[in-house]
């Protein structure tokens, strides 16, 4: 019997269980997934629930029925993996061989990294959106909150959807407005970058939409404490940014357990090869989703383009050919813009968001870099995409590989 | 092609304005753009960074982030933007003659 064991029964590691077990014989191998939580989150979802358009009722289900049957499910936290012995250690005790490894671990926020976060103000006028208990939070906040000023701080790069703050920032705007103290609400968005986001076509984009909606900008803010007594962030160069309401987005983090096992970077994210999603130490191992270090986006699309690329990459090592898919990068992100509209944004490792139409078959094209309404209802239906076709590993109607048709070259 | 003239040379430049090739570079060109970007004296402690930023560049083919950079060079967060203000990795790779290391997005 053959053991192939993954950790992570996130959006990466519950795509690749469903994958994988549609091809695998059950006399000839042994499939087991392991996570701590038998929850769901669709994380993307959070976003949403501050300005009360989700509850928490919309954003989760069980994990267990997203598992094909046959497999073996372990609920318990992954202590250690020792790639010396081929073998995966559980906080109970339990050991878990492998022949092939596949890491989901994910990635999570860590506010403690930074002086001042996590303090006296944490969670009654300092909140993140990035759990399911900092959005529940920020939703009763909202709810009674007169006005004041808001800001938007993301702490440091890299974080995952690296487009939600952004997002967050604009909703903002709309949910002010609609509430009728858009005047009394005066919001910043504070980040470490140049500009307003990382690919310079889309953050010119950006930024005259935040002049339009008249949000206040400032870039290369790295965020080093908060003075919890004076309500202000303050950068590791001396900048003071005021706030009323801190909406931070903490240094993000790969788990623990990788840094247990002596595996991550200084972050805890996994070395992987940006093509291939084979771990650069371990021929045995693979990685795919937040968990990696790759100059790629962190982001739920993007799973579902590596695991494309992981499958068959596996699948050859496994039979002992040459791997040859190559992951190239590929992203696609939908960017919620208020106002019941949204961008949408294409992109890969070498080529940045361009303008255009984007073709879906059936549903498309949508409009790339443009604030339309039908991309608002793309975002909404990425929900139902992402529980019936992507956690299932079904093909979803967009390619892997980024591609040019519809896209305008200047 | 975007050059931009350093000491009197014309000298070939990328897309956010680094240079292009790793041999154009040396420490009179890093003095001069150093000075470019605001920053009048390079010190021992600027080189520790600069030269730590080039070895990692070409071992493994990107500049180190903030973070990295504490960690192997021994330089505290606060010191290191005390010596390149807004952005150490993004300021010492323009010096160092490296490209920009790349933005995790
Ligand atoms: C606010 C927000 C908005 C987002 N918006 C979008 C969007 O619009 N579009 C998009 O494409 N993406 C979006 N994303 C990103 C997307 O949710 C993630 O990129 C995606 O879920 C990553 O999948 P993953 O499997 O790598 O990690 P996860 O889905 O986080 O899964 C990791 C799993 O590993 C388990 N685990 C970790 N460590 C251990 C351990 N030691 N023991 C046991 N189990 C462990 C965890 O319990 C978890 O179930 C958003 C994310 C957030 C936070």
């Amino acid at each position: 019997m053959k053991k192939l064991v993954i950790l992570g029964a996130g959006t990466a590691g519950t795509t690749m269980v469903n994958k994988f077990h549609r091809v695998m014989d059950p006399m000839d191998w042994e499939i087991t997934i392991v996570d701590h939580n038998e929850t769901h989150f669709y994380q993307p979802g959070f976003l949403f629930i501050p300005f009360g358009v989700y509850n928490e009722e919309d954003v989760i289900k069980p994990k267990r029925d997203f598992f094909p049957k046959g497999v073996n499910v372990v609920m318990e936290i992954i202590e250690k993996i020792v790639p010396a012995e081929n073998k995966v250690y559980l906080k109970d005790g339990t050991e878990l061989v492998y022949d092939y490894l596949i890491i989901a671990t994910g990635s999570d926020i860590a506010p403690e990294e930074t002086e001042g976060l996590k303090d006296k103000l944490w969670q009654k006028c300092i909140f993140d959106f990035y759990t399911i208990e900092g959005a529940m939070k920020l939703a009763e906040f909202f709810k009674t909150w007169e006005g004041g000023k808001l800001v938007i701080n993301i702490t440091e790069m890299p974080i995952k959807c690296p487009v939600a703050p952004l997002e967050f920032a604009f909703l903002a705007d709309w949910f002010f407005t609609k509430k009728g103290i858009r005047d009394k609400v005066d919001i910043h968005f504070v980040t470490p970058l140049s500009s307003a986001f990382t690919k310079e076509k889309c953050a010119e984009v950006m930024s005259d939409y935040l002049i339009e909606k008249n949000i206040k900008t400032t870039v290369d803010f790295s965020t080093g404490r908060v003075d919890n007594d004076n309500q202000k962030i303050i950068s590791w160069d001396d900048m003071e940014v005021p706030f009323d309401c801190l909406v931070t987005v903490p240094t993000n983090k790969g788990n623990d357990c990788i840094a247990r096992s002596g595996m991550g970077d200084e972050l805890n994210f996994v070395p992987t090869d940006k093509y291939t999603l084979r771990s650069k130490a371990h021929e045995n191992i693979f990685v795919i989703g937040d968990a990696t270090d790759l100059p790629s986006s962190k982001a739920g699309s993007v799973v579902h383009f590596q695991s494309e690329v992981l499958f068959e990459n596996l699948m050859s090592v496994i039979e002992g050919r040459e791997m040859k898919a190559r992951f190239d990068g590929h992203a696609n992100c939908f960017i919620e813009s208020g106002f019941g509209k949204a961008l949408l944004i294409d992109f890969n490792y070498e080529t940045e968001p361009l303008k255009g139409q984007y073709p879906v078959p059936l549903i498309g094209p949508f409009s790339l870099l443009q604030e339309t309404r039908m991309n608002h209802f793309g975002k909404l239906m990425f929900k139902w995409t992402y529980w019936n076709l992507l956690l299932k590993g079904r093909d979803i109607p967009v390619s892997n590989e980024m591609s040019m048709k519809g896209k305008i070259q200047e | 092609m975007s050059t931009i003239e350093l000491l009197g040379r014309q000298i070939e430049v990328d897309s956010d304005g680094n240079l292009k090739n790793l041999n154009d570079w040396n420490e009179d060109i890093a003095s001069e753009i150093a000075s470019l970007e605001g920053i009048e004296q390079l010190t021992d402690r600027h080189w520790l960074v600069i030269n730590f930023m080039r070895k990692e560049f070409i071992e493994k083919g990107d500049g180190p982030t903030v973070r990295r950079l504490t960690k192997e060079s021994g330089i505290d967060t606060k010191e290191l933007y005390a010596l390149f203000p807004k952005g150490p990795a993004k300021k010492a790779a323009r010096i160092g003659g490296i490209p920009k290391p790349k933005g995790c997005i």
